[in-house]
């Protein structure tokens, strides 16, 4: 197994650059997510890190070995694709053992190397089975298979569950992220769905417009994110964002939108006037009658556990998760108050993060 | 606007019974939301009511008229369909009077005029009213679908899944503004669709549908807290409701009958050693953001849960569990209506 570094990264096509100068070290044994809406450089980010794509500059490290202009099979990679790709005229054993019989094995370690990979995915009872026959999911299982059986030093998947409905979705997430923990292998995982990402990866790449805004651990990203895209594309429903106008200095620590004080995290830097964003979850939004900060209440929807009540604000919507056991009426005005310590800043013309207390040591990509 | 009275209907193609002694009423006003996954029958009603197929056995009555074999037009229904199928010659105005100009209602222009710039307003389209519908958003164009509905006044809007070709974030917001449209106006709606959250979210009422018949109706609440069985209650919930076996959990009180335990989220207590309970092992902390799911193993079963992002919860930790009020099914999958102290 091994560890992938992306250094200063650049990709055009023409005159679009698809990857504008990436870095990144993805340490041995991590599932790594590279998370962000379509035309964000993602998948061409993995094609180069798989050698399908060349680079137009920069360079690509495999276990600090330069590969950058190595071929695809030269570099002990699978790559899984996002569609079940099987050979349809072969059966599950032999989909799965193609690799290998690729390679020149013989027939016995084929046979034996086949059999442990099925015993991983729980799909020995299938290994006869024509591929045609088989479920949305024992497919999948066995593209997987396909990848696992040589041992590659990463796997590249390039959102493998996109063309799954979401219930079986989520069970897919399970069981590679089961997967990943029992063959340890370095996963570079590309996708567009954040709550995959959150729910599998070690660490996560945000990518928008081809560069990487953040890295980091899947809560860290959502505790703190780097800008207002990350903030709005991590979280369902995503972040609030409250516009307001100040020149905060060091040590300030509240900041007042329509005249209403509202404490924030102390602020950590120069420069963070004129035009701000307050960013504040829907589940650190509560309600109190005291408060002054004043809402409408727009509409409800109930979730079950908790629900989402919208509220209009003079200063914009906000969305608020709370427990559905909380009465809430539709029309009614209510005392809203944020929870200090989770609350987030922005410049709004650029999206970057203020640094406060809550963003010590936090950095952008 | 009227109330619809669906009373025993049943339709086959074939062999297939599509749906089967259906019964159900759509007051006045309300939303009725049909829940159920592919092949239940849902769309297959609704074109039922529309006209588009005819019953085997039973009869549709709208306002208090039997239209069971009345045809489509003379119906009094607006249908909005799954994949929007605007004309993409015309702008979004001419799209949205579309259904005003039919020769059958000669409505004069400027009435027409008013109405479509009150619809385009309800939905927020008014800026883009003479784009041709070919440059809109997928969102923009979902809009105009619906607006070429809501231009008339019918006794009854059928639904067919009609946000489950946008994507995550356009779903979360249309879903939100079809609803205040559909209290503004007051207008009776009809939908169908296989998402829960959508169900959870819009309706007044939920039609639980499975195989063509329909098991259970109520409002979302009633659904969620009191499912008439353990199929039902795995329809609506995230993370989905947890069944484990009574016989795995003796230490936990049920009532006389129970087979099975059903554990929603909001059952669960961690980490409180007192009172009626199990130790479970950590198993997996899975990343949600707001909160984590955290999956449970006890005795050879999974169990997950929600938990608090920055509870310390490590793999293989052991927490104890306590359960406040879960659910109770019998052999044959009823819900047992009984509490337990």
């Amino acid at each position: 197994m091994a560890q992938i570094r992306v250094e200063n990264l650049h990709k055009s096509f023409g005159q679009f650059t698809a990857v504008h100068g990436s870095n990144f070290t993805i340490e041995n044994g991590t599932f790594f997510a590279l998370l962000g809406p379509s035309g964000c450089g993602k998948t061409t980010t993995l094609r180069m890190i798989a050698g399908l794509e060349l680079p137009t500059s920069g360079r690509i490290l495999l276990d600090a070995e330069d590969v950058t202009f190595r071929r695809a099979a030269q570099r002990d990679i699978a790559f899984v694709f996002q569609l079940f790709a099987l050979y349809p005229h072969m059966n599950v054993e032999q989909n799965i053992g193609f690799p290998l019989k690729c390679q020149g094995l013989p027939r016995h370690e084929v046979r034996r190397q086949v059999r442990e990979t099925a015993r991983l995915l729980r799909i020995e009872n299938l290994l006869s089975s024509k591929t045609s026959k088989l479920s949305g999911g024992d497919r999948q299982r066995v593209a997987l298979g396909r990848a696992i059986v040589r041992r590659p030093k990463a796997f590249l998947m390039d959102e493998p569950l996109g063309a799954l409905d979401a219930e079986f979705r989520h069970l897919m997430c399970d069981e590679l992220r089961e997967l990943h923990d029992r063959i340890k292998a370095t996963t570079v995982y590309v996708t567009h769905d954040q709550l995959e990402a959150m729910s599998m990866a070690d660490r996560i790449a945000v990518m928008n417009a081809g560069k990487v805004e953040q890295i980091g651990k899947p809560q860290e990203v959502y505790d703190r994110p780097a800008s207002m895209f990350v903030a709005d594309f991590i979280g369902s429903p995503p972040m609030n964002f409250l516009p307001f106008e100040a020149a905060l200095q060091p040590g300030d620590q509240a900041i007042k939108i329509r005249d209403v004080s509202i404490a924030v995290p102390e602020i950590r830097e120069q420069g963070a006037a004129g035009s701000l964003v307050l960013g504040v979850r829907p589940e650190h939004v509560s309600f109190s009658d005291v408060a002054l900060l004043r809402g409408r209440v727009f509409g409800s929807e109930y979730l079950g556990t908790t629900q989402i009540v919208t509220l209009d604000m003079e200063a914009g919507r906000v969305k608020a998760r709370l427990p559905s056991t909380a009465p809430v009426k539709i029309g009614e005005t209510v005392g809203v108050t944020f929870k200090t310590d989770c609350l987030a800043l922005f410049h709004a013309k650029t999206g970057w993060a203020v640094r406060t207390a809550n963003y010590v040591g936090t950095h952008h990509g | 606007m009227a109330n619809v009275v669906v009373g025993h209907v049943s339709k086959r193609f074939g062999n297939l019974k599509a749906v089967s002694e259906l019964s159900f009423a759509i007051d006045d006003g309300e939303f009725v939301v049909l829940l159920g996954p592919s092949g239940a029958g849902k769309t297959t009603t609704l074109r039922l009511i529309a006209g588009l197929e005819h019953p085997d056995e039973g009869s549709i009555y709208i306002g208090a008229r039997d239209v069971t074999r009345d045809p489509p037009g003379t119906r009094d229904i607006a249908f909005v369909f799954q994949q929007y199928s605007l004309y993409p010659h015309l702008s979004v105005y001419d799209n949205l009077a579309f259904p005003l100009r039919s020769p059958a209602r000669r409505v004069p222009e400027q009435a027409i005029r008013k109405r479509v710039e009150q619809t385009a307003e309800l939905l927020h389209i008014s800026k883009k009213l003479n784009n041709p519908v070919t440059r809109l958003s997928g969102g923009e164009m979902q809009r105009v679908a619906i607006g070429r509905a809501l231009v008339r006044d019918p006794a009854i809007y059928l639904m067919d899944e009609p946000l489950s070709s946008l994507d995550a974030k356009l779903r979360a917001e249309l879903r939100l503004e079809l609803k205040r449209i559909q209290v503004e106006l007051g207008a009776t709606i009809l939908y169908v669709t296989h998402d829960q959250v959508e169900a959870m979210t819009m309706a007044s009422r939920i039609g639980v549908i499975k195989d063509g018949k329909l098991l259970q109706v109520g409002t979302p609440r009633d659904i969620y807290e009191k499912p008439i069985d353990s199929y039902v209650a795995g329809k609506l919930g995230i993370p989905p409701i947890n069944f484990i076996p009574a016989e795995v959990i003796p230490e936990v009180p049920v009532p006389s009958g129970t087979r099975t335990v059903g554990i929603r989220t909001e059952h669960v207590q961690l980490g409180e050693m007192n009172g009626a309970g199990f130790v479970g092992r950590v198993h997996r902390v899975e990343h949600l953001g707001d909160q984590n799911h955290v999956h449970l193993e006890y005795r050879d079963q999974m169990l997950v849960t929600l938990a608090d992002p920055h509870q310390p919860l490590a793999v293989g930790q052991e927490v104890a569990v306590k359960l406040v009020g879960p659910l109770y099914f019998d052999a044959a999958g009823r819900r047992i209506a009984a509490t337990v102290h």
